[in-house]
């Protein structure tokens, strides 16, 4: 069925995590995406490609990830909300790109739909890139915002929210999935917003008509220009880590032990929070949404005897931000697997049992 | 008294910051003289690259970007699709073209995009000092082939414009020389060509121009454009391409 009758007939319709944010961006006004085949994120280029052209934007399978996010900084240059998706191995290819476009302070939105590595790896889901997204992942004293949906329908939020960030702060902003939310398919409450007009970015190349010459550009080779750029860079960090945090907190205010998970984790440790709670544990969690700025301010520990457990699908790389944000006031205690591993209800459980 | 000649609106008038000899102040007036000729200059968008020619957009009076080392031609197929009324080109050096961007640049002109490439060809890495380049002839001393390229050791110079030529999304390549007034003045009809090209949305242009560089080639300014006309131009043609 054609995607414009459908979104008119129905308000909820049932797609994959990667048919989600395909839609969410469209639904945003996003007007060019450029790709490369990889997975498991290969049902969102699909996606685009089928209903890009559609919506009157550009559609380009790049040659590689390198011409890809290249494409995405000139499309942002030139004032087109601009996409590119991709997983892991292919998001370490884009990093050069993206640390150009951190630089040139182009808004823009790339998506990470997680497998395992590190190398080739393989396509089973991982949440191994964590510290590449949070910490820059390319050259440069730089960030992104990091969003983490946990369900078809957040993912589908987000991506349209991610267009609004990284128009306001001129900002890339990555969405950090797995390939179990890429793949699995939920039903979607379709809400498309009113996008606020693209003429509203008078820096952008549209030609000097009118006015003096506009340069996008990150090199500052003149001394001191290059420390003022950073400088710039820093504040507006600071204003995103003070307004931009997002998470989720259950059962906070008795908790003994606190669940912290983002993504496709926080399901499976929902699940076991849910049957601890019916056996009378007082068990809680925190499901951070942003990973960067990482909302500190959620782990603030009432007694010194509430313990925080982390669980990832990694070995420990969202650990160090917890580790950072309790800054020794609590006990952390981790659980991970990796490499297509991932912690089950059950050992979640005997985990959280063997440190009560 | 008629004024016949004077500095391009396209042109800022601001100190060159390239060394004595160098054909990039030639190529960027060229640039800039069609562009006024064309009356495109508020709607055209430059592409510099990384290189000697990094900071172009300090000399041209347009709208400009930046692009990292070898992705112009991406960029600038984004910009073009995103913006087809304007005119898009890209200005390139040939480690930045042919060694670093020859992925990008191959599949931009096999895509046919409806763009301009300026690809200046001095047979070095100019910035970093002199380095070999992919178009470095054989025998040619550098600061990577102390003893002149070897074949056996480094490969052949790579005729980019010849490989491009072979695919069809291709519409028009040149190649053009600067070192006399007579090759100048070639040089500027084909550039001119290029964006009449665009233009015209007849699809993928590339003007390679052969350029001095007597920093790294050891020579003065006059024995450099001699070099050209002697040696250069042997293993690279000049004339139309495609």
């Amino acid at each position: 069925m054609a995607r414009e009758k459908r979104q008119k007939e129905f308000k909820k319709i049932l797609i994959s995590g990667n048919e989600a944010i395909a839609e969410g961006a469209l639904a945003a006004g996003c007007d060019f995406y450029a790709g490369y085949p990889i997975t498991p994120q290969n049902e969102l280029i699909g996606y685009m490609a089928k209903y890009m052209p559609k919506a009157g934007g550009v559609f380009i399978q790049a040659e590689s990830e390198l011409a890809a996010i290249n494409m995405v900084y000139g499309a942002s240059a030139a004032g087109a909300r601009a996409m590119t998706s991709s997983s892991s191995p292919g998001i370490s290819l884009k990093q050069e790109g993206i640390s150009y476009i951190a630089g040139a302070e182009l808004p823009s939105v790339i998506v990470n739909i997680m497998r395992g590595g590190p190398g080739l790896g393989n396509i089973a889901p991982a949440q191994s890139d964590y510290f590449q997204a949070t910490r820059g992942g390319g050259h440069g004293d730089y960030h992104t915002i990091v969003l983490a949906p946990g369900s078809v329908q957040e993912a589908y939020d987000l991506a349209q929210r991610s267009f609004d960030l990284a128009d306001k702060y001129r900002i890339p902003v990555i969405i950090l999935g797995d390939g179990i939310l890429g793949q699995m398919m939920e039903p979607v409450e379709l809400s498309a917003k009113k996008i606020k007009p693209a003429n509203l970015k008078p820096w952008a190349l549209t030609g000097c008509k009118g006015r003096k010459p506009n340069i996008i550009k990150s090199f500052a080779l003149a001394e001191g220009a290059l420390e003022k750029l950073n400088l710039k860079l820093q504040q507006k960090y600071n204003i995103i880590k003070n307004k931009e945090t997002r998470f989720k907190g259950l059962f906070l205010d008795d908790a003994k032990i606190v669940l912290v998970a983002y993504g496709t984790m926080a399901r499976i440790a929902k699940s076991s929070l849910t049957r601890m709670r019916l056996a009378g544990e007082r068990i809680g969690m925190i499901r951070p949404i942003s990973l960067w700025p990482f909302p500190k301010q959620a782990f603030c520990p009432r007694n010194k005897k509430i313990k925080y457990l982390v669980i990832e699908m990694s070995y420990g790389q969202m650990l160090e931000d917890v580790q950072l944000a309790v800054n020794g006031k609590a006990q952390v205690e981790f659980l991970g697997r990796s490499g297509g591993g991932i912690p089950s209800e059950d050992q979640i459980i005997n985990k959280v049992r063997k440190i009560l | 008294m008629e004024r016949i000649f004077c500095r391009p609106e396209s042109l800022y008038d601001v100190p060159t910051h390239y060394c004595p000899g160098c054909g990039h102040g030639i190529a960027h007036r060229l640039v800039a003289e069609i562009i006024d000729q064309l009356g495109i200059r508020e709607r055209t968008i430059g592409i510099a690259p990384v290189g000697c020619a990094v900071v172009a957009y300090n000399y041209w009076k347009f709208d400009c970007s930046e692009a990292a080392h070898g992705r112009a031609l991406a960029v600038a197929t984004a910009i073009k699709r995103v913006r087809p009324q304007n005119i898009v080109f890209t200005y390139q050096g040939d480690g930045d073209l042919a060694a670093i961007g020859t992925n990008e640049t191959i599949h931009a002109a096999n895509r046919g995009e409806n763009l301009t490439a300026i690809f200046i060809n001095n047979a070095v890495y100019g910035m970093t000092g002199g380095q070999m380049a992919p178009t470095t002839l054989l025998g040619q001393k550098t600061s990577t082939t102390l003893e002149g390229r070897d074949r056996k050791k480094h490969g052949y110079p790579l005729k980019i414009s010849e490989m491009l030529a072979l695919l069809a999304g291709v519409h028009y390549i040149e190649r053009v020389s600067l070192h006399n007034p007579q090759e100048v003045l070639k040089a500027k009809a084909a550039i001119r060509q290029a964006f009449e090209n665009q233009i015209n949305n007849a699809g993928f242009s590339l003007v390679e121009i052969l350029s001095p560089c007597p920093t790294y080639w050891g020579l003065n300014p006059k024995e450099s454009l001699d070099w050209i006309r002697d040696h250069m131009q042997k293993e690279f043609p000049l004339g139309r391409i495609k």
